[in-house]
């Protein structure tokens, strides 16, 4: 059965330093939850706090509907994937995942068909008699999965179990993930830092920074509708454009960008949100552009708000599927994602779209969305 | 591994290199002599009689070789009053050596564990306090455990002297034990109480299976120190009851007569062969549990 998590006010001091900031969450049954934020945000001791490996400061932990603030790790019923996969190194791949059920006296032949399903299930059945210093990185990853998985716990957490893991098996891993998931249905918790492991995976993200969560959603509204400049910038690979700016109404409302010349480029705001924030006149804010919002000019269907300007490409990056066009706009560096036959190079003037019906407006002082 | 990739690296060639190589294995070779000689000595004197020991030199080899000293050290040299040769004393200190290395190692390892692994409050002070056992000189505290002996009914006998060892060995064996578990990632231990596994059960089942290369230097550090100690033995035990070190001085110092070299130094040998033939066996394994336990982080 998967169950669901909650989390009232949950505070966490490493001696005065506080590191989770009074943090509430609610996550349903069945939910493939990702924490994603920075180094030293505090999402792993987040997860450690969830497991029992730390001792909560302030606040509830609910798993399945029960209080589990004084119940150690073995009795929360959870499982977790460590980053460093943490196989007992004397121990064969068999007795790590036999291990659990060994201390819990769960009768021999119950431990077999269990390793026996699971074994097979990961393509580690060939393994079972190896050490896990025999094994490869993906291969010590199944196991560490498997030793997770045969416990059949309530919750998976997982602690940024793909990052010791080269690019091309961490694809792999994270697509394995993903339908042990659809398949198996349970509550998943699981921490990373990387963004597009948050963006593929998850059901729903919370985006933490410092001690608190600033954001707690389903991927494509973190994607495209971030409450801060924190997760705008944080989610997105190139990161969202953020030109700092002032709003100026002149027949319509617009974005100055700071240092940019009189008479140069501004922003016009699409009327629907130029209505919002009619009475703003000089305000300062940050446009925030995604790199895929602004194209070469005329390669896509017209649409409504789109903007036409022209600039002079400094950098060209070509990535394959895409090319990367850096320009600059008054003191600040952009980056234009085009198709790579309409990439021109470095030197030349070019024409770039931008749609503007995707631009995020943040207030420069609290960084909120406006 | 590392090996390889050392000697791979480009030397320098030329005369001059060369003369310079010749001259650094010749300083060595002459360090390897003067520490062998002692040894050469030894051994071949202990294999010569007493009368070709009169004739010739010191440092000639045997002409005849014979057994007759070793034998004699062995079970009929006279220890002070008694002609059993070493024998007995060699048993007295395998009954010492063996248990005390066993408790001191096993509590060892149970100190490092805790005091990595399970921290709590004061766990710093009290590492320190027992690292300090490391520096004290034995000597200082031969009165009071005398007395303590005394108290506790065992002054005189083995297993006082096991337990002056494994009280005295706490100090180096924590840290040796301490110093390997500081390097076991915690993430095994969360696995292991995420398992379900308490404190003795991941000790037993995991730490200690670890720490494979950590008990073999601790085992012949340990036993070198228990086996080679002259001073507790020779304050703590009387007679029928000393280690081989306190037999083999009185062995040496026996007057009766003729000074038999050949039976002091073969004796002085048999006293020295056990921690020879730790360091050859268990050193076998320290090499094969270094590479066998490396497993990445």
């Amino acid at each position: 059965m998967a169950a669901g998590i909650k989390l009232e006010k949950v505070q966490k001091f490493f001696g005065t330093n506080e590191v989770i900031r009074k943090i509430d969450l609610d996550i349903e049954p069945g939910e493939f939850v990702v924490l994603v934020g920075p180094s030293g945000c505090g999402k792993s001791t987040l997860l450690n706090l969830i497991a029992g490996l730390e001792t909560l400061s302030a606040g509830h932990i609910q798993i399945g509907g029960v209080q589990v603030d004084d119940t150690p790790p073995r009795d929360r019923d959870i499982a977790m994937v460590f980053q460093s996969y943490a196989l007992y190194p004397t121990k064969t791949v068999r007795h790590n995942i036999t291990f659990g059920m060994q201390t819990r006296n769960i009768p021999k032949p119950e431990q077999e068909s269990a390793v026996d399903e699971f074994a097979r299930l990961l393509q580690i059945d060939q393994l079972l008699e190896r050490k896990p210093g025999q094994l490869s990185g993906g291969q010590r990853q199944r196991v560490a999965m498997g030793r997770a998985l045969v416990r059949k716990p309530a919750v998976f957490l997982f602690d940024e179990p793909l990052s010791n893991l080269d690019a091309k098996l961490r694809i792999e891993m994270r697509t394995e993930i993903k339908k042990l998931h659809q398949r198996l249905g349970k509550t998943v918790v699981y921490v990373t830092h990387d963004q597009i492991e948050a963006m593929t995976l998850a059901t729903r993200i919370a985006v933490m920074d410092n001690g608190s969560i600033r954001q707690f959603a389903d991927p494509a509204t973190i994607y495209e509708n971030p409450a801060d400049l924190f997760v705008a910038g944080f989610m997105g690979s190139p990161p969202m454009n953020m030109v700092p700016g002032r709003l100026v109404v002149d027949e319509g409302l617009f974005v100055v960008p700071d240092q940019e010349p009189e008479g140069g480029l501004r922003f016009p705001i699409p009327a629907k949100a130029a209505a919002r924030l009619a009475g703003d006149d000089g305000r300062k804010v940050v446009l925030g552009l995604r790199p895929e919002t602004i194209f070469a000019a005329g390669t896509e269907l017209p649409g409504p708000n789109r903007f036409v300007f022209e600039r002079e490409v400094d950098v060209v990056e070509p990535t394959g599927p895409d090319t990367m066009i850096v320009f600059s706009v008054g003191s600040q560096d952009l980056i234009a994602r085009v198709r790579p036959e309409d990439a021109r190079p470095s030197g030349t003037r070019f024409r770039f779209e931008v749609d503007m019906g995707k631009a995020k407006i943040f207030d420069s002082e609290t960084g909120r969305r406006l | 591994m590392s090996a390889h990739v050392t000697s791979g690296i480009v030397r320098a060639k030329g005369l001059r290199h060369q003369l310079m190589r010749a001259v650094l294995f010749v300083v060595l070779g002459i360090f390897c002599i003067y520490y062998l000689i002692p040894l050469v000595v030894m051994i071949s004197t202990s294999l010569k009689s007493l009368e070709e020991i009169r004739a010739g030199s010191l440092l000639s080899l045997p002409q005849e070789v014979n057994f007759d000293a070793w034998g004699k050290a062995w079970n009929s040299a006279c220890v002070g009053v008694r002609c059993d040769g070493l024998e007995p004393y060699v048993w007295n200190s395998v009954l010492m050596t063996i248990p005390a290395v066993l408790i001191s190692t096993l509590l060892g390892a149970l100190n490092g564990y805790a005091l990595t692994k399970w921290r709590f409050r004061g766990a710093d002070v009290i590492f320190a306090l027992i690292l300090f056992g490391a520096f004290i000189p034995f000597q200082v505290v031969l009165l009071p455990m005398a007395r303590t002996l005394g108290q506790l009914g065992l002054a005189g006998s083995v297993p006082g002297l096991i337990l002056v060892h494994s009280v005295y060995g706490l100090a180096f064996t924590t840290l040796f034990f301490r110093n390997f578990f500081i390097g076991v990632s915690d993430g095994i231990l969360q696995a292991a109480k995420v398992d379900g596994a308490g404190f003795f059960r991941i000790f037993f089942g995991i730490v200690l299976p670890m720490s494979l290369p950590a008990i073999v230097v601790t085992v012949i550090w340990q036993f070198t120190q228990i086996w080679n100690d002259f001073l507790f033995g020779v304050a703590f035990t009387v007679g029928d009851s000393n280690p081989v070190t306190v037999a083999l001085n009185n062995l040496v110092n026996t007057s009766t007569g003729v000074k038999e070299y050949n039976v002091d130094m073969a004796a002085a040998i048999i006293a020295a062969l056990p921690t020879l033939l730790v360091y050859v066996v268990a050193g076998a394994y320290f090499v094969r549990g270094l590479s066998a336990g490396a497993v990445k982080g």
